[in-house]
């Protein structure tokens, strides 16, 4: 201390203020004469003391540290991936610009493809792009499995400290925290008895991927005290890697109290084929179903059920239609539907599935059976059915909503191999069109397989040519911005230039034709780019 | 150092753009697309053709070098775009920062490229001409003199008058201040402006703010005018401080200043680089390390409403350039001379300290300038760690940390720091001062580039 100094100690700084809010007039401040000079000599030991506790700052103690992010061992994006990453969520949402959308690619579009394609080679998102892929995957739901997947873990370290983002937390299996490993019996038995209904949910669906039956005998342990709505939801998780083995318990859950449960546990035991419950409704259907020899073509007869009786209410028929339609064939539907494919040959003469699906039926049958086989088609993924009973391509009825809709038709489509699917599209394409063909084109694998693609540009070309503008195309227009195979693009140059104007074609139609190409362009050639920088080079 | 190769990151090209509107199209058009003929030069020239809606595409040009009294890039557009940089400029580095393959390297420039870099080498070099041929002071010294008396006697007219506003409100009381409002500042501080004083007017102005700024703000309101009351008295006894301080009030003060100091050549690397924007002016800040002098500059550039200031420097980079301090304020302000090569990557890294030494570092400042806010300082290993509803910058060994700025709490940056940490510790370079810490570039500890964080 400075004891030798003659100076007086400073004031005390809370003197000071006292004095400063009540005001000098009122209160004399410490060390100063009261009169006129005051004001000044407060604000001058103010001055000073205002540096001197500025210069005496020191810093705070810390507080509790958060717990490092977990690793993240993925390679790092090579530079000019980084480099990518950083215009992709520049161009962030919001900045669609109405009418026309000019010559240049619209990045927002192509994220979820760049999210994708980083995912597939398995690189790790730098560290300082977190806070911006996190705020896309929030503006996006779309966005979000990919974009979180690529984020990693570190992104869900970081969602834990910001609210914004619990959105992650809730989005990824055990939200965000470690499920118990396969060696780890009590923290699983712990988690599933103590844990929240969302982590329940998920310990399930990651014990069911490894283990099926260890998953199945979790769920028996505790079935009769979980409320209806949850055992609804844990049901539906045994729908990932069903299994003969499931049967005896899907058979127990059919007599359950709740109706959506029993008709859950039958859906599942009817995509069984060698299940009871698919046998009891294949003699069920078998019995509505025979085949007429006795006119010129062998005629297929349908005789609806008479009633739902009780064994058909526990295997899952529900006994009250909709409004609108009939009792009986609204059983035969649900039959149908649940009865496995495989047994129809056998029961029709040893007929194919096309040969089946050819043959007439009698009394306006046709739509409710083909419908009710279409169900079944896509709930047991029968590749053979959904070919027959999506018929060739060409055929004038594939062009309108028949028999077979087009959300139908579109969901048989899944259930084919991609070139397949590829292939009877674009036979669909080349044979009715582009203007019935955006659904059936957003099941196929991206990029476009090549007869596909060509399907494609040559309709949009004979679309150009016939005259109407591009944006009655818009939509197609968009997925093959998206979807068509980068290599295509040399097949677009032709349809780069400005056509001169026809007589009869809408007016200016052609430069906005080879606007939209050169936008398509454009697009592939970033693609094929944005995946060239994906490449480490070796 | 070459100049090859010298590309900058889509970070650093964003960071010229006016606004946001402008980053958006600019990203837009940094893709192959809509370009044509494309090149850059050995002397730091990249141009190129756009093709826009028109049926001639537009002619862009950058001089991303720029040169002695012309720093920074410049740009040259034939669309009609009233945004500087325009988006075409913008579109065109975005390509050139992906690399050669979009940008071929050491190209010649058409004729009308050339012409515009041409003309620019021309200027540049009578400018430098005319700094050899009449080295210092303005035409009219005597008139100069005459100029500079009537305005220091308009600033302490302006400063008795504030001082007498002052010494009545603490007669009356700080309690007063609360009722009065903000009307009888802003009356002040046009009187400031009128006194020629902008550096009165806008501490004025603060004064203002402060009774509606939470809890604690009588203590706040009576900091704020002791310290301008030092000001006043430090300006109506300047003749009386020594010369640094005096140099220091003047500026306080508002008074503009020219650099003085010899130039001191060094390898600066860019710290940090942020603006401020009111509605009439955006003030950029840039913050540089001399690797060799171990000095920290600032340099300040201005735009006018609607335009981004001309001087830019991406964080990051290295700059081989001649830099002259301004008297006053603790010799931290700075303006560029000449540019010896455009800005160059570098694994160079600022050396920094403890949170410990930082306070320390604010706390010595004040000595020469005991207005100052914040030191430019760099943090080695540290942690951002939460703190309730806060955030505070801890040391990774031992238990001291110093709490973020309200402002700096506020910005995507420290989530971009936060994701940058990991819980891990990091290298920070930023502002500390007596609100605390704000944080404006990071580097991880491990390899990695500087990440913007302002």
């Amino acid at each position: 201390m400075n004891t030798g100094s003659s100076l007086p100690p400073p004031p005390a700084w809370e003197d000071l203020v006292t004095a400063a809010l009540l005001g000098t007039d009122r209160r004399t401040p410490p060390g100063a004469a009261p009169g006129r000079g005051a004001p000044s000599a407060l604000l001058d030991a103010a001055a000073a003391e205002t540096v001197r506790r500025r210069a005496g700052l020191r810093p705070g103690p810390a507080a509790p540290r958060p717990r490092p992010a977990p690793e993240d061992r993925r390679p790092p994006l090579p530079p000019a991936a980084a480099r990518r990453l950083a215009l992709l969520l520049a161009d962030r949402p919001g900045t669609a610009q109405g009418g026309r959308r000019g010559t240049t690619p619209d990045l927002v579009e192509l994220l979820p493809q760049w999210l994708s394609a980083v995912n597939e080679r398995g690189f790790a998102a730098p560290p300082e792009s977190l806070p911006a892929l996190l705020d896309a995957a929030r503006a996006r739901t779309d966005l979000r499995p990919a974009a979180l997947r690529f984020a990693g873990p570190r992104a869900l370290w970081l969602a834990r400290l910001n609210p914004d983002w619990r959105f992650a937390l809730r989005a990824s299996p055990g939200g965000g925290t470690a499920l118990p490993g396969p060696q780890e019996a009590g923290r699983i038995e712990q988690l599933w008895q103590e844990g929240l209904f969302a982590e329940r949910v998920s310990l399930l669906a990651a014990v069911r991927a490894r283990d099926p039956d260890a998953a199945r005998e979790l769920l028996e342990a505790t079935w009769p005290t979980e409320r209806a709505e949850d055992r609804l939801m844990f049901l539906d998780s045994l729908r990932a890697g069903l299994g003969p083995r499931d049967e005896p318990f899907l058979e127990q859950a059919l007599a359950d109290r709740s109706r959506n449960v029993r008709a859950t546990a039958a859906e599942l035991l009817s995509a069984l084929p060698q299940s009871a419950l698919a046998a009891r409704m294949a003699v069920r259907a078998g019995a509505c179903v025979a085949v007429d020899h006795t006119r010129d073509t062998p005629t297929l007869l349908v005789e609806a059920p008479h009633e739902c009786d009780a064994a058909m209410e526990r295997d899952g028929v529900s006994p009250n239609p909709p409004s609108g339609r009939g009792e009986r064939s609204w059983w035969l539907g649900q039959l149908v539907e649940a009865a496995p494919l495989a047994g129809w040959p056998a029961r029709l003469g040893g007929r194919t599935p096309e040969q089946i699906v050819a043959m007439p039926v009698a009394d306006d049958w046709l739509g409710e059976l083909h419908a009710a086989w279409c169900r079944a088609a896509v709930r047991q993924r029968d590749p053979d059915w959904s070919r027959a009973l999506l018929g060739p391509p060409s055929a004038p009825g594939a062009g309108g909503p028949g028999a077979v809709s087009l959300a139908e038709r579109a969901k048989l489509l899944g259930t084919l191999t991609a070139p397949v699917r590829a292939e009877w599209v674009a036979g669909f394409i080349a044979a009715h069109g582009l203007s019935e063909a955006f659904q059936l084109l957003g099941v196929c694998s991206v990029p476009w397989a090549a007869p596909l693609g060509r399907a494609v540009v040559d309709a949009l070309n004979i679309a150009r040519d016939a005259g109407s503008y591009p944006w009655s195309f818009s939509g197609v227009m968009g997925l093959a911005e998206r979807c068509l195979d980068p290599s295509e693009a040399v097949r677009l140059d032709a349809l780069l230039a400005v056509p001169d104007e026809q007589e009869d074609a809408s007016p200016g139609a052609g430069g906005y034709w080879a606007e939209a190409f050169q936008r398509l362009c454009r697009t592939l050639r970033l693609r094929a780019a944005m995946t060239a920088e994906l490449e480490v080079p070796a | 150092m070459t100049q090859q190769g010298v590309r900058w990151s889509v970070d650093q090209v964003l960071a010229l753009a006016p606004d946001s509107a402008s980053r958006k199209a600019g990203s837009k058009l940094g893709a192959a697309g809509p370009w044509s003929g494309t090149g850059s030069s050995r002397e730091g020239a990249v141009w190129g053709l756009c093709k826009g809606s028109g049926s001639t595409p537009y002619r862009t040009v950058v001089d991303v070098v720029g040169g002695s009294g012309a720093p920074g890039p410049a740009y040259k557009c034939s669309c009609p775009s009233r945004k500087f940089p325009c988006k075409h400029a913008l579109g065109l580095l975005l390509l050139w920062s992906g690399g050669e393959a979009s940008v071929p390297d050491d190209g010649q420039a058409p004729d009308w490229a050339e012409e515009w870099l041409a003309g620019r080498r021309r200027t540049q070099d009578e400018r430098e001409a005319g700094r050899a041929g009449s080295p210092s002071g303005p035409a009219d010294p005597e008139g100069a003199r005459r100029r500079a008396e009537r305005r220091a006697e308009r600033i302490t007219a302006g400063a008795t008058d504030l001082e007498e506003r002052l010494t009545d409100l603490l007669r009356a009381g700080l309690a007063t201040a609360e009722q009065a409002g903000y009307g009888l500042w802003e009356e002040t501080a046009a009187r400031m402006v009128d006194a020629q004083a902008p550096g009165l007017a806008s501490r004025v102005r603060e004064l203002g703010a402060v009774p509606a700024s939470g809890p604690g703000w009588p203590v706040r309101l009576l900091e704020e005018c002791a310290l301008l009351h030092l000001l006043d008295r430090g300006w109506l006894h300047r003749e009386r401080l020594p010369d640094a301080l005096a140099a220091t009030v003047r500026t306080r003060v508002g008074l503009p200043s020219s650099p003085q100091g010899p130039p001191v050549r060094d390898d600066w690397l860019v710290l940090a680089q942020y603006d401020r924007t009111d509605p009439k002016l955006t003030t950029r800040r840039i913050w540089l390390h001399g690797a060799a002098s171990g000095r920290t500059a600032l340099l300040l550039s201005y735009g006018a409403a609607g335009r981004a200031p001309e001087l830019t420097l991406p964080v990051g980079l290295v700059l081989d350039a001649e830099l002259s301090a301004h008297p006053g304020t603790g010799g931290l302000r700075a303006s560029l001379g000449e540019q010896f090569a455009p800005p160059a990557p570098t694994g160079v890294r600022p050396p920094g300290g403890t949170t410990a030494e930082a306070t320390a570092r604010y706390g010595e400042a004040l000595r020469d300038d005991p207005w100052r806010e914040s030191v430019p300082v760099t943090l080695d290993d540290v942690i951002p760690v939460p703190d309730g509803d806060s955030w505070q910058l801890a040391d990774a060994t031992g238990g001291t940390a110093l709490p973020l700025t309200t402002a700096a709490r506020s910005r995507p940056g420290l989530w971009r720091l936060v994701a940058l940490s990991g819980g891990a510790p990091v290298k920070v370079f930023g502002e500390c001062g007596h609100r605390g810490f704000t944080p404006l570039t990071a580097w991880p500890t491990g390899p990695g580039n500087a990440v913007r964080l302002c």
